[in-house]
């Protein structure tokens, strides 16, 4: 694993070695492989290991696992690997793997997939802002119906603790204004009528 | 002629300036657009990656609502349109929510919706102001492409259709590889670094071509390389500069709208300058 990626303020552009990544043991599961595939409707055995998924890959350079080698790792049931991984939350859905795949795996969906395990407590989540930005998004929408960006923001840097990083708290604070005198940010969140049928989506799907 | 509209969230905020100008574009060519009553927010990235039912629901609500209005639905952001392609297919194949939908009308993204071939030559015919000299470098991203399974597109990897509107407003459109890498979305404010690289990965080639600016069809997009443009030019040692215009921009700027100064003026990297020196405003 690449140690410059444990920070945010560095990233590297040496890529990832793959050898690290196998040479450590593996606990298998082979149950792991035929429930992964039912639960998500990734066809996931069909891969061969050709590596096209991870060659056109824009942020591959700072996961931990290259793409090929999660789907390698949910063939051998490597469950740990997985739940614990950067890559799954790194991957930012840009469509271009599952495009690209000559076996026609959805590989985002995968990817998807196994946040939603891990952010149901299957795992460790490797990447903490990024699940809470998503999250507090999300509770914008279930409060509103749609997303308040300024009002989620807040949010987000409060939750997350940068609201005491001041140079960062400094930036955000000249992005805020500068987005507020081009109108680019509204000051009050947009409600809609449904508000109610949204809430009962959110309450439905846990 | 009518059309359904679902403008997403951003529309109203970050991305006023792409609504500004879609509105002076569709008043030019007599579109009107029937806006989807009531829609719901589409869950965007993060009900995808927390919620797969959820992000589903979501789109299956707005479907629903624009199906039962009976007009086909354009959708001017790359990412909602997106998941509204995703849960069009899912639920087609059988895998109907409480929110009906039989796909009996078409979802297109707005980009796709403009460069059809009987609404561009209307507004060719309403050019006034050709952009001559203008080098313009088409930046569709990921999400108004991919993957061709769900959004039907045949040119997925050297799309061609804001290529066409830009050479209809009398810019170059210059050949360039990155037209449809990832500029990090919504990685923007958890991961920084990462949006960094890649949004001066995209400015560098530009440059390297020889554009003087970006063109988008996407609010993500432009919100990632116009406001974080100075910051990457900062740590970079480097004097970007490239203005990033929405395609409905050059349109109404081509085609002499007013309104059009007001939309340069949201922009974080100052478009005026370029615009000046070539006499194109």
């Amino acid at each position: 694993m690449n140690e410059n990626i444990e920070t945010h303020e560095t990233v590297s552009e040496v890529p990832v070695s793959p050898d690290a990544a196998v040479q450590a043991p593996i606990a298998m599961d082979f149950n792991f492989l035929p429930q992964v595939e039912a639960e998500s409707g990734a066809n996931v055995s069909a891969c061969f290991q050709c590596g096209k998924c991870s060659n056109g890959c824009p942020l591959s350079f700072a996961m931990d696992y290259h793409p090929y080698q999660v789907i390698r790792f949910v063939h051998l049931g490597a469950r740990d690997k997985l739940v614990n991984s950067r890559t799954i939350w790194i991957c930012a859905s840009c469509q271009t793997c599952n495009t690209r795949c000559p076996n026609e795996i959805d590989i985002p969906r995968l990817m998807d997939y196994l946040k939603e395990a891990v952010s149901n407590g299957a795992g460790h989540i490797a990447e903490k802002d990024t699940a809470l930005f998503h999250q507090t998004f999300l509770d914008s929408v279930q409060a509103h119906g749609r997303v308040f960006e300024g009002g989620f923001m807040q949010r987000f840097l409060i939750k997350s603790g940068r609201i005491w990083d001041v140079s960062e708290m400094m930036e955000n604070a000249k992005l805020g204004y500068r987005m507020l005198r081009k109108h680019r940010m509204k000051l009050l969140p947009d409600r809609i009528k449904g508000r109610k049928e949204v809430k009962a989506m959110f309450r439905k799907s846990k | 002629m009518e059309v359904g509209y679902y403008p997403g969230c951003s529309l109203g905020a970050t991305a006023s300036d792409y609504t500004r100008s879609i509105e002076a574009v569709t008043q030019l060519l007599d579109v009107e657009l029937v806006e989807v009553e009531d829609w719901n927010c589409c869950g965007a990235s993060a009900a995808h990656s927390l919620d797969h039912a959820l992000s589903i629901n979501l789109s299956a609500r707005n479907l629903n609502l624009a199906e039962k209005r009976g007009l086909d639905m354009v959708a001017p952001c790359a990412l909602c349109f997106n998941r509204l392609k995703t849960a069009e297919k899912e639920l087609l194949s059988g895998n109907q929510t409480e929110y009906p939908f039989s796909g009996n009308i078409q979802v297109l993204h707005l980009l796709e919706f403009m460069a059809e071939s009987q609404l561009l030559g209307a507004f060719e015919k309403k050019v006034v102001n050709p952009l001559k000299g203008l080098k313009a470098v088409c930046y569709y991203g990921c999400q108004s492409n991919r993957p061709p399974k769900v959004i039907g597109h045949r040119d997925f990897e050297n799309p061609m259709s804001m290529d066409r509107v830009v050479e209809a407003c009398g810019a170059k459109a210059l050949d360039w590889p990155y037209k449809t890498d990832c500029c990090g979305a919504s990685h923007a404010v958890p991961r920084i670094d990462l949006v960094d690289y890649l949004v001066g990965r995209l400015c560098d080639m530009a440059l390297a071509v020889g554009a003087q600016c970006l063109v988008v069809c996407c609010q993500m997009c432009q919100a990632n390389v116009d406001m974080y443009q100075d910051r990457v030019s900062r740590q970079q040692g480097k004097e970007y500069n490239l203005p990033v215009f929405y395609f409905t921009e050059l349109m109404a700027l081509a085609s002499g709208r007013p309104c059009v100064a007001g939309c340069f003026q949201r922009h974080f990297v100052d478009a005026l300058p370029l615009l000046k020196r070539l006499d194109l405003l």
